[in-house]
């Protein structure tokens, strides 16, 4: 995993409560057995005109010009203002996927839905909480200053402003850690393998029936 | 032993280890795998050169992709069957307990599937790359969807490392009206805390009222804990549940049966367990409900009306709600029930069982579709579910009344094949997420139980099944 230690980035305001995951990259992308190549597609519904399906070549589609990701002044913002509940709806990881592939490395809200937030981290993007208040400054900042651009700090949870203003963020020190050494959790995880079959051991004595093996039909 | 909830008790049988910072290492009974966010992970798998932990954990079909209608064709969109044979592919070389691929007579929407052959059980722990998993919390289980990153994780190491939730008991005492059903309880429950008011939290739902559901009614409440925002929900298992387990393929029988009985009904709350956050309905208070909005929680009774952006004093509240009735097409204080619509839905995780179907096919039996309505469609949630229904001449009634009967799958409700509305389209909709372009760039989605979507079919128009269901054609 892509490591993530400090960021100072352009940011892009979208204002909006409740972003869902169908929003932020539609059903019809989700074919594809792939990993990357998502970002172009990020937002698809807002950003273009027209409708969008998987193998269009996007750079001749109809860009959405009031869309705050295709004002000039927001082109290769790296961190992502929102609103509360961002990421809401479903499991799809494809929405990370699709934020990180269009060159996004941090976002920061209110809140978001507890699957995406996971999502988030094992793919390098950084879910940043702020309270209410704070975003709504943020928010009136970025739109009064163009070029305004925010520093994230992982190791020291901040987020500073231009003007020095710090906000301190919380994060589950576990994630923070292996965001920071760019870790393999599953790797982190076979490293516990006897503890695993230990107690694969004790619960297959408990609950039996939970080890039936074999196809049932 | 301080008291436990439900919760507690699921979480405390599967620490594999505690880690730092209240985090644990969670092991996973059952992963549920289907077409879309299975194919990285398997990659990714192989990438690693890792190989599954379990591989009898897995239970797998397709469903997201599959067509509703002539099967014997296959399927045409060629990334869409690109994206099934991939999981075919995968299950052929890594093998899995049980695979219900395209056009078995057991395939079906992974959360029915589950649930329907006994492989959902009391005690487990059950996850999917999808969200809707907390449906199968319904039997007592701990029930939730994960990203694609952990379904690699569960593939290769059997666990997850989780964060405990907080817990929120959601009690709704009393009896449910006439025509007030499970896909009511949960649409009023997530009006009343709305779409957030879950995060960060595992819901039990208890009371009377949900002790009162079947299994299938506690399916589709545990179904949308997570448009309340909780990944997870929960019923303990009771006679109710066991009944419906007996007998099932996967279900354990014999002196194991009992066994597990026995355990299974230790799963319940402690008497005096604490809960983080405890809400409360009355069930006399809930009627049908039907949305009006861009969010699951932008819902009203079926007697009220669409909202007033007007009336919300709060800019981003008043916003959010310009942008919905804009793209929903509705003016301010319409009432509901002259909304007219183009398509019926009815299928889904949430209301695809027979239970569902058979509610619908007695309101529509001897009636005819309103000739406004474009399409009404019922797309049984299963094989089993199918051929249950046409034996009980289900299937007949739906199409005597024009409404067309397909072959399982999700289908509309995400409208991944080629069922969708078309931009401008209004439709009834059993499903459960009615975000902007959910069931087709541009289309309009009213989420509400299946005796409603069957009545708004008749009527042309949203109707209160209660009052009985005027014919379009006799108005
Ligand atoms: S029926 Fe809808 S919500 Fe359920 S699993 Fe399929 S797409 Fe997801």
């Amino acid at each position: 995993m892509r490591k993530f230690t400090v960021l100072d980035g352009l940011v892009a305001p979208l204002d909006r409560a409740n972003v869902d995951t169908d929003a932020i990259i539609p059903k019809q992308f989700l074919k594809s057995i792939k990993r990357s190549g998502f970002g172009p597609n990020l937002f698809d519904e807002w950003r273009y005109l027209d409708h969008g399906e998987p193998g269009m070549d996007n750079a001749a589609r109809p860009l959405a010009p009031d869309f705050v990701l295709n004002q000039p002044r927001y082109r290769g913002a790296e961190i992502l203002l929102a609103r509360e509940n961002f990421g809401c709806g479903s499991s799809r990881e494809h929405a990370p996927w699709a934020l990180e592939d269009f060159g996004f490395r941090a976002l920061i809200a209110p809140s978001y839905a507890d699957i995406f937030h996971g999502n988030c981290f094992k793919n390098g993007l950084l879910p940043v909480v702020l309270p209410a208040a704070v975003v709504d400054t943020l928010f009136a900042e970025t739109l009064a200053t163009p070029g305004y651009r925010l520093t994230v700090d992982l190791a020291a949870q901040t987020v500073v402003t231009p003007s020095g203003a710090r906000h301190a963020f919380e994060v589950d020190p576990f994630r923070k850690h292996n965001l920071l050494e760019g870790l393999d959790e599953i790797g982190l995880t076979l490293r516990h393998a006897d503890a695993i079959r230990a107690f694969e051991a004790k619960h297959r004595a408990a609950q039996p029936w939970l080890f039936t093996t074999g196809s049932a039909a | 032993m301080p008291s436990q909830t439900l919760y507690d008790k699921l979480w405390a049988s599967h620490v594999v280890r505690e880690e730092a910072g209240g985090n644990a290492l969670i092991y996973i009974d059952r992963h549920l795998v289907h077409e879309v966010t299975s194919p990285q992970a398997f990659e990714g798998l192989d990438l690693a050169h890792r190989t599954p932990w379990r591989i009898d954990t897995v239970v797998a079909t397709a469903d997201h992709n599959t067509p509703t209608r002539d099967w014997d064709q296959g399927i045409r969109d060629p990334i869409s069957r690109q994206q099934v044979e991939t999981l075919d592919a995968n299950i052929r070389r890594f093998g899995a307990r049980a695979y219900f691929p395209f056009r078995d007579e057991r395939q079906g929407i992974v959360h029915v599937i589950g649930p329907e052959q006994g492989a959902t059980l009391p005690g487990m722990t059950v996850v999917c790359g999808d969200s809707h998993t907390s449906t199968h919390g319904a039997f007592g289980a701990l029930a939730f969807g994960i990203g694609t990153s952990e379904v690699e994780h569960v593939l290769a190491t059997q666990c997850l490392n989780l964060k405990r939730a907080k817990r929120m008991l959601v009690r709704v005492d009393g009896a449910l009206g006439h025509g007030v059903t499970a896909k009511d309880v949960a649409l009023a429950i997530i009006g009343h805390i709305g779409t957030a008011g879950g995060t960060g939290h595992a819901i039990e739902f208890a009371g009377s009222a949900i002790r009162g559901l079947s299994m299938e009614g506690r399916m589709t409440l545990c179904n949308m804990a997570i448009e309340a925002g909780a990944r997870a929900g929960m019923v303990a298992p009771d006679d109710t549940t066991f009944a419906y387990l007996k007998g099932r393929p996967f279900a354990p029988s014999g002196a194991q049966w009992d066994a597990a009985v026995a355990f299974w009904r230790t799963l319940a709350s402690d008497a005096d367990a604490v809960f983080d956050r405890v809400v409360e309905l009355r069930a006399e208070d809930i009627a049908p409900q039907v949305t009006w909005g861009t969010s699951p929680e932008m819902v009203d009774t079926v007697d009220g009306r669409v909202p007033d952006p007007a009336a919300i004093a709060d800019p981003v509240r008043r916003g959010s709600l310009e942008r919905a009735l804009a793209y929903m097409g509705l003016a301010p204080n319409t009432p509901i029930t002259e909304i007219a619509i183009d398509k019926v839905f009815i299928g889904s995780c949430t209301n695809s069982r027979i239970e569902d179907l058979r509610a619908a096919a007695a309101v529509v039996k001897g009636r005819t579709k309103a000739a406004s309505v474009k399409l009404a469609m019922v797309v049984p949630g299963s094989g089993p579910v199918k051929r249950q229904a046409e034996a009980e001449g289900l299937d007949a009634i739906f199409r005597a009344a024009g409404f067309e009967w397909r072959e399982p799958g999700c289908s509309m409700c995400l409208a991944m094949n080629d069922d969708r509305l078309e931009p401008g389209e209004r439709c009834a909709s059993t499903s459960n997420r009615n975000f902007e372009g959910r069931q087709g760039a541009g289309g309009r989605t009213h989420l509400v139980s299946p005796a409603m979507a069957a009545a708004a079919g008749i009527a042309g128009r949203f109707v209160d099944v209660r009052r009985g269901v005027p014919d379009a054609s006799a108005a």
